[in-house]
């Protein structure tokens, strides 16, 4: 519980990072550092955009599977860490 | 008989390449006519043969695909929870998070992702992976693609009759929007049933226009006002003014009064700057300029009589046609007269003898189009009869550069918003010309079939990109420019001053010049005067006639013994020349003689 806490915590310490939210494979948003609102709505989003690049993947190469999930968009980059279960979303300001 | 021609191959040779070689015709078979075989055809006579004399025609539908776009926006609702846990309730979403939080399986899942997600963030911050390289690099390579421009959008005249879009203006800020007035310009030729709505398009729409101004009597002319977008001028072809604001929809706000209005079509409206933004001037071929406020449109604030004797009378007045007014000179305005003529005014002047400061002639024809260059303020363009001419305001004799005659009229023209040298002009043949006067003087550096009507109207968008021509038949087609033609080269600014100052260098000298030789003149013809009085010698004609008749045959004798010397020069006998035979009977012959020497008189 603690490692987990600790885990979280020193990656919003990192430079840029705005925010950080863990799913869980339903859509649930479990923990998050940002407002209630921005949570829905990139857990609602980003939730099926994962189910499609997961699927994409492994319709490629059945035996491939995707490991992580960058969208750099002008202002910030959204990087999603897939699991099983869960997933971590983290979205950072793209340094100058 | 069977026609067999035999030939010996070795089969070692099978496969080999062909080598050719030439030898003499050889006579194969021979077949000679057989009259005896004509027994076997029936002639037929006549013959019926069907011939048809027509072009080929054929037939071909297109119909695009209507694309439809819809809005459509996503609302996001927490959703996902299972059934048991009411999302509302913060008790119980807080009791499942931890219960889920407290799941061993989370918190291996976590530690494991967190160290990858840490990995990809620290990578992001050690160096930006997706750093544009050499952007400054690209713009060299602008200036090797030849201009071009392509129609991006048509907007066509939606009523049966077509009127003549004579007059474009787009839309303050954004440029999403293009005023057009529409009219008949052609005397007398408007019918009953022509409307007399002109629109308001919106550039994303070309079917249908956005707004439709109805004025009472066809708009020549449109513009928008700069300072507030709802707001447009329009002069009308018998000459009022009115005034629209699009908030309130199609019907002018108010109309000025038809007796202090203009007698002819209002062909140019153009906002002033003030403080309360409600400032225009308007010019017509009566010879008058009016000034409004159109707050109050019943009369005009000021009037002007275009007249270049400065008395002020109307008769003597030319109509004008073109104005031109420039914001960042708002005392100065200039005028294009239907004959030819530009005449420069000052708006503060006391008199008004002294509001028309200088004039410009130099078209052969109406000037119809009337353009300062918006970087060197000194220099205008003006468009009319044949050719685009250039002037400087200092040389009032004739203007600094001019292009060649065209084949065409042309009709309109203005200088691009971003590139100093280049101007845009229109022709009655329905071509676009872009002319860029550092590259090319002598023809247009690019040369567009914009339709095959003429166009009337020109009207660059702010940005230097799009340009809007307006044809007689309502087309208003709306053109891309190439990106070599709108941005600014390397420059490019100060040499386009250079050329404008040396050509305005050498239009004073030619005419301090002119100015020189014509006062050498009058000196002399001074001089002369006081000699001349006492010799006035009147010849009648007969005299005259005589005494050229006297001159004339001295030549040709002259001419005939020098011909006779150079023939007994080179021949020893001398040749038998007739005489030149007195009389008129002799001209005709002798005639050709003086014509092919001339030059040797």
């Amino acid at each position: 519980m603690a490692e987990v806490e600790e885990t979280l915590k020193r990656i919003q310490s990192q430079k840029g990072v705005q925010g950080v939210i863990v799913v869980n494979s339903e859509g649930i948003p479990i923990k998050s550092m940002v407002d209630n609102s921005t949570t829905v709505q990139y857990a609602g989003l980003m939730h099926s955009f994962i189910m499609k690049a997961k699927s994409t993947v492994r319709d490629i190469d059945p035996q491939n599977d995707l490991t992580f999930l960058r969208i750099c968009s002008k202002k910030n980059e959204i990087m999603i860490a897939p699991d099983k279960d869960y997933f971590l979303i983290v979205i950072q300001n793209l340094t100058e | 008989m069977e026609i067999v021609y035999v030939y010996v191959k070795k089969r070692s040779e099978f496969g080999r390449q062909c080598n050719f070689s030439d030898r003499p015709a050889e006579i194969n078979v021979d077949i000679q006519p057989d009259p005896g075989l004509t027994a076997n055809f029936i002639e037929r006579d006549p013959i019926d043969a069907g011939i048809q004399c027509a072009s080929d025609m054929s037939e071909h539908e297109v119909n695009t695909e209507r694309f439809e776009m819809e809005n459509a926006g996503v609302n996001h609702l927490e959703g996902g929870w299972p059934k048991d846990v009411n999302p509302l309730e913060m008790e119980q979403t807080i009791r499942f998070r931890k219960k889920v939080e407290k799941d061993e399986n989370y918190v291996y899942t976590i530690i494991q992702l967190g160290s990858l997600m840490e990995h990809c963030i620290k990578q992001n911050n050690a160096i930006n992976i997706y750093e544009e390289y050499f952007e400054e690099e690209e713009t060299a390579d602008v200036a090797d693609e030849p201009p071009s421009a392509k129609t991006i959008n048509v907007f066509r005249d939606p009523n049966v009759i077509k009127r003549t879009a004579t007059h474009l203006s787009w839309h303050p800020d954004g440029s999403k929007k293009l005023a057009v007035a529409y009219s008949s310009l052609e005397f007398q030729r408007s019918s009953k049933d022509m409307s007399y709505d002109s629109y308001i398009w919106d550039l994303e729409n070309p079917n249908k226009p956005e707004l439709v101004l109805r004025p009472s009597s066809p708009l020549v002319s449109l513009e928008y006002n700069p300072k507030d977008s709802h707001i447009l001028v329009g002069g009308c072809y018998n000459g009022q003014i009115a005034y629209w604001d699009t908030r309130k929809g199609g019907q002018p706000v108010e109309l000025s009064t038809v007796e202090f209005s203009h007698r002819d079509p209002v062909y140019g409206t153009i906002w002033l700057q003030s403080k309360t933004g409600t400032d225009c001037f308007s010019a017509s071929t009566d010879g008058q300029v009016l000034w409004w406020d159109i707050r109050k449109l019943t009369e005009p604030t000021e009037t002007l009589v275009m007249d270049i004797s400065r008395k002020g009378v109307l008769e003597n007045a030319l109509g004008a046609i073109a104005l031109e007014f420039e914001p960042t000179m708002p005392t100065k305005f200039m005028v294009g007269t239907e004959q030819g003529v530009v005449i420069t005014c000052n708006r503060k002047a006391k008199t008004p003898a002294e509001k028309i400061v200088g004039t410009f002639s130099g078209h052969h024809g109406p000037i119809y189009a009337l353009a300062r260059n918006p970087f060197f303020p000194k220099n205008f363009l003006t468009v009319g009869d044949w050719t685009a001419r250039i002037w400087s305001e200092d040389s009032k004799e004739s203007s600094i550069m001019w292009t060649k005659y065209h084949m065409a009229y042309l009709t309109d023209g203005c200088w691009s918003t971003i590139r100093p040298a280049v101007f845009f002009t229109t022709k009655m043949d329905g071509t676009l010309d872009v002319w860029d006067f550092l590259f090319k003087q002598n023809n247009p550096s690019l040369n567009v079939k914009v339709c095959d009507e003429p166009l009337f109207s020109l009207r660059l968008q702010d940005n230097g990109r799009f340009i809007g021509c307006g044809s007689k038949r309502g087309t208003v087609t709306l053109l891309e420019v190439s990106s070599g033609i709108c941005t600014l080269q390397r420059n490019e600014k100060n040499l386009a001053m250079a050329m404008f100052e040396r050509e305005t260098k050498r239009e004073k000298i030619l005419e301090a010049r002119h100015r020189e030789m014509r006062l050498k003149e009058r000196t002399k013809a001074e001089g002369k005067e006081e000699d001349v009085k006492v010799e006035t010698e009147e010849e009648t004609p007969e005299e005259l006639l005589a005494r050229v008749q006297k001159e004339f045959f001295e030549i040709i004798e002259a001419e005939i013994r020098r011909k006779e010397r150079a023939a007994k020069l080179s021949k020893p006998q001398v040749a038998q020349r007739p005489g030149l035979p007195k009389g008129w009977g002799g001209w005709g012959g002798s005639l050709t003689l003086v014509l092919h020497r001339g030059t040797g008189v």
